[in-house]
């Protein structure tokens, strides 16, 4: 059992280090600002961040099977502005939900098609899918529509408050979108270790050639990773527009690098095979709470770019320490293994 | 031979991949329920060929295959699978990054009625199922914790659990132990009673006839014939997968006890005086002589290859010093031996020696383009002068040098990359397992081949795990145990017994 436990915190490394760093900055802002510890401070990470962390757990599927999806950020924008458009001609809003979420469905499909049966690059694909996205944004709409939609307006505004105490700082609230992040996250926690399909993204992201050797239907399951990364990011999308009330073009531009970057934050290898969806949730948390941090110090927003650039390096290089080290470890203490 | 007993029937299969390279041409198989059908045959022969096309990874040009009478066609592993047929490679092919269990149930995961994965039942499974192979490792732990020869039992386990009619073993043994292959054997016997059909690939007589019923023989895409194993004498049987006459193989065997005489007194090359290496070898003192082969030999992990990587420039001269002809020299990388004149030929063909994607001409120039420095281009008609003469010298079956080296057979490729080294000139050559999963033919050749370099004056070390080709091969050997050396053979007093009383440690 002691062996167990221990390969556990060496899997787990960079998670934990993501945790630690997490709680270490939230004490340091706390220690530094007034008003910086509170319940508040905390859910207002998720009142903010909820899009990005929506479309950081879709992109979180694809990084595992070893590929990557940089359209999301114009799908995040397209999604926005398309809804604000359809709202504006007079679609209901449910109507405009479910559009924009097969709309991203289908990009995801062609997507995952393209590289699975060209062979191709998925550096290339997605970064074409951006500029389609992102073309498309402006074909709708030049200028930035407002939603005035009565159902979008509840969703913007609509909060639950939480109390753990009579304290100001005890208490805080959430947006009622929120939520959708958190049924997200169940869902893919989920479906990665519970299901066929997300333990088949696992195997093909370990090596694909032996997944094909073992049988498993590697198609479908890359295909089905690009549809669950561009859906998600419709559906941040749909969160993006609840957020704002507003669609516009050029919103989020470089918004799929803070996902990747969550990702890979949170323990996500850019290699493939290794990953957790409630990583990538830390790793957009940390940079939320750098956001916060930058903006109690008033200092330029650029700051926090430069914060998370220093810490990507760090997380990068941490991640490969870890991967020299077991390879070292490797074959040791298995000669025992026959009895 | 129409049989109730028939499992697998395969007939006229052709498969060419491009025009140039006719991979099998009209060759037969069958398989009977509850036997051990040995695949055998040089490389190139078509066995992998036939696999691929048997497993569905390829497709058949022509011909028919048919399991328990009905024709099959098999687009994916996966329909073979369907089918009733698993397979294990000889690379481990599972995921290094999942649990031992999951590698094994992954693709037939047990589920409760909602679908959700019954992980649970995984690990208790897969710790049921590898106890019948002997093996208590903890299952909840990644692949990629345990050595390549347990994987390799992973494997085999896993292809066993699978309801298969028909198992098809591609050289699983390559990378066991022989401890492990007799427990490997012991599961395969334990399956034919169960009445499976195996088709079992080696390149290990020994094997073949411990374990077979019956052998089908191929050579260069066809089909030669199939023989009950007991009653095809071995000599027949080498003579058959290699198309020549025994009597000529034993030449080479000859020619390499003559070569021993005379290089005996050769000038010192290269010299490593008491050189330890962090981590690695411990105290070496090695001499090798113009015009010898030296043998390294030693178990797995006894220091053989490290010794190698250290007069490479690989890794650092820790303590000690190595001199090349009686002057001290440092290597600080492997440019630098090389450019002293020594090539070295890797043990890991596949990972470390060839570039898949480039063509025969360009893998044989390119060590030399290394060796030249990055601005002395090598002229088109250098290269394909150097190409053809090699191409020639070493016999490499191909139709010309443009050809990928990837579309060659393992034992071409290992004579090209030896003709890579080759084409540098070097005066100090380091061959390291260089006829690992080869077939015998072109082993006798490669071992002719490293005699008459020795014979023209080259310094060769040379390492290897059998101990056969050792004996064939070396003069002088040295013999090595857990990093250290722990005795010298020279002349007459090497043989197998000496060789294996000193690397196990015995007394006598």
């Amino acid at each position: 059992m002691e062996k167990t436990k221990k390969k556990f915190q060496i899997n787990n490394i960079s998670l934990l280090i993501t945790v630690v760093l997490f709680v270490l900055m939230f004490a340091f802002g706390s220690v530094k600002y007034d008003n910086f510890f509170s319940i508040s401070t905390f859910l207002n990470l998720f009142n903010d961040n909820a899009y990005l962390m929506i479309a950081g757990i879709g992109v979180t599927f694809v990084l595992i099977t070893g590929g990557i999806d940089i359209s999301i950020s114009s799908t995040v924008a397209f999604t926005g502005v398309f809804s604000a458009y359809l709202l504006q001609k007079g679609v209901p809003s449910f109507a405009v939900i479910l559009i924009v979420l097969v709309i991203g469905i289908i990009v995801g499909v062609a997507q995952g098609a393209l590289i699975h049966y060209f062979n191709m690059q998925p550096f290339i694909v997605t970064l074409a899918g951006q500029f389609l996205m992102r073309g498309l944004c402006v074909v709708v709409s030049e200028a930035s529509i407002p939603i005035t939609d009565p159902f979008f307006k509840s969703m913007a505004l609509n909060k639950v408050a939480i109390k753990l105490g009579s304290a100001k700082a005890a208490s805080g609230k959430l947006y009622y979108y929120v939520f959708i992040l958190l049924a997200v996250l169940l869902i893919s926690l989920y479906v990665l270790k519970y299901t066929k399909f997300g333990r088949n993204v696992y195997a093909l992201g370990g090596n694909e050639t032996s997944a094909k050797l073992m049988g498993l239907n590697v198609a479908r399951t890359k295909i089905c990773a690009y549809a669950i990364s561009s859906f998600c990011a419709a559906l941040g999308g749909v969160v993006f527009s609840f957020y704002t009330l507003a669609g516009y073009g050029l919103q989020n531009m470089g918004m799929e690098l803070d996902a990747l970057s969550s990702a890979v934050i949170g323990g996500t290898l850019l290699t493939g095979g290794v990953g957790t969806v409630v990583g990538t949730v830390i790793g957009a948390m940390i940079q939320g709470i750098i956001q916060t941090i930058v903006t109690y110090q008033n200092l330029n927003t650029w700051w926090t770019k430069v914060t998370i650039a220093a810490l990507l390096c760090f997380f990068i290089v941490v991640q490969r320490i870890i991967a020299i080290r077991a390879e070292k470890m490797k074959g040791k203490g298995e000669s025992d293994s026959y009895k | 031979m129409a049989n109730d007993n028939q499992l697998l029937k395969a007939r006229n299969i052709s498969k060419s991949f491009g025009k140039a390279v006719i991979a099998l041409d009209n060759v037969q198989f069958d398989l009977n329920r509850g036997e051990i059908h040995a695949l055998l045959g040089e490389n190139g022969a078509g066995k992998s060929t036939l696999i691929k096309v048997l497993t569905g990874v390829e497709e058949r040009d022509s011909g028919t295959v048919f399991l328990n009478g009905k024709e099959i066609r098999p687009k994916s592993t996966q329909d073979a699978q369907n089918e009733g047929i698993a397979t294990v490679y000889q690379e481990v092919n599972l995921c290094p990054n999942l649990s031992v269990a999951e590698n094994i149930y992954i693709g037939r995961e047990p589920r409760n009625k909602f679908g959700k994965i019954d992980w649970k039942k995984i690990n208790a499974d897969a710790e049921e199922l590898l106890k019948r192979f002997d093996l208590h490792i903890n299952v909840t732990k990644n692949l990629d914790n345990y050595s390549v020869a347990v994987q390799q039992m992973i494997a085999i386990a896993r292809a066993c659990d699978i309801d298969a009619k028909v198992l098809i073993l591609d050289e699983p043994t390559s990378s066991l132990s022989t401890v492990e292959v007799e427990k490997l054997f012991g599961i395969m016997r334990r399956l034919r009673k169960e009445g499976m059909g195996i088709l079992f690939v080696t390149h290990f007589l020994d094997q073949v006839y411990e374990v077979t019923d019956r052998i089908t023989v191929y050579r260069n895409g066809g089909y030669v014939g199939t023989y009950q194993t007991a009653e095809l004498p071995r000599v027949e049987l080498v003579a058959k997968m290699i198309g020549k006459d025994y009597a000529s193989l034993n030449e080479s065997v000859v020619a390499g006890q003559l070569g021993e005489e005379k290089a005996a007194g050769g000038e010192e090359l290269i010299e490593l005086c008491g050189v330890s290496s962090p981590g690695t070898i411990q105290d070496f003192n090695v001499k090798v002589r113009k015009g010898e082969v030296l043998g390294l030999s030693g178990l797995l992990g006894s220091g053989r290859s490290e010794t190698a990587r250290v007069l490479f420039g690989v890794d650092s001269v820790g303590k000690g010093e190595m001199k090349l002809k009686k002057e001290k020299v440092h290597f600080k990388s492997p440019l630098d031996a090389i450019r002293s004149g020594i090539a070295f030929c890797p043990e890991n063909r596949k990972t470390e020696g060839i570039i898949g994607d480039l063509t025969i001409r360009e893998n044989i120039v390119l060590a030399l383009q290394s060796k030249r420095g990055m601005f002395q281009k090598i002229s088109k008609k250098e290269a394909e002068r150097l190409a053809d003469e090699y191409i020639e010298k070493l016999e490499i079956k191909t139709p010309d040098a443009g050809q990928l080296i990837k579309n060659l057979s393992g034992g071409n490729q290992q004579k090209v990359i030896l003709a890579r080294w080759l084409a540098t000139d070097p005066e100090f050559l380091m061959l390291d397992e260089p006829t690992r999963g080869i077939d015998i033919g072109t082993k006798a050749e490669l071992q002719k081949i490293v005699i008459d370099l020795a014979k023209q004056g080259m310094a060769v070390l040379f390492i290897s795990s059998e101990i056969d080709e050792m004996l064939r091969c070396c003069k002088r050997m040295i013999v090595l145990r857990d990093m250290r050396q722990v005795g010298e053979l020279k002349g007459k007093e090497i043989s197998e017994e000496a060789i294996m009383n000193i690397m196990a440690g015995g007394e006598k």
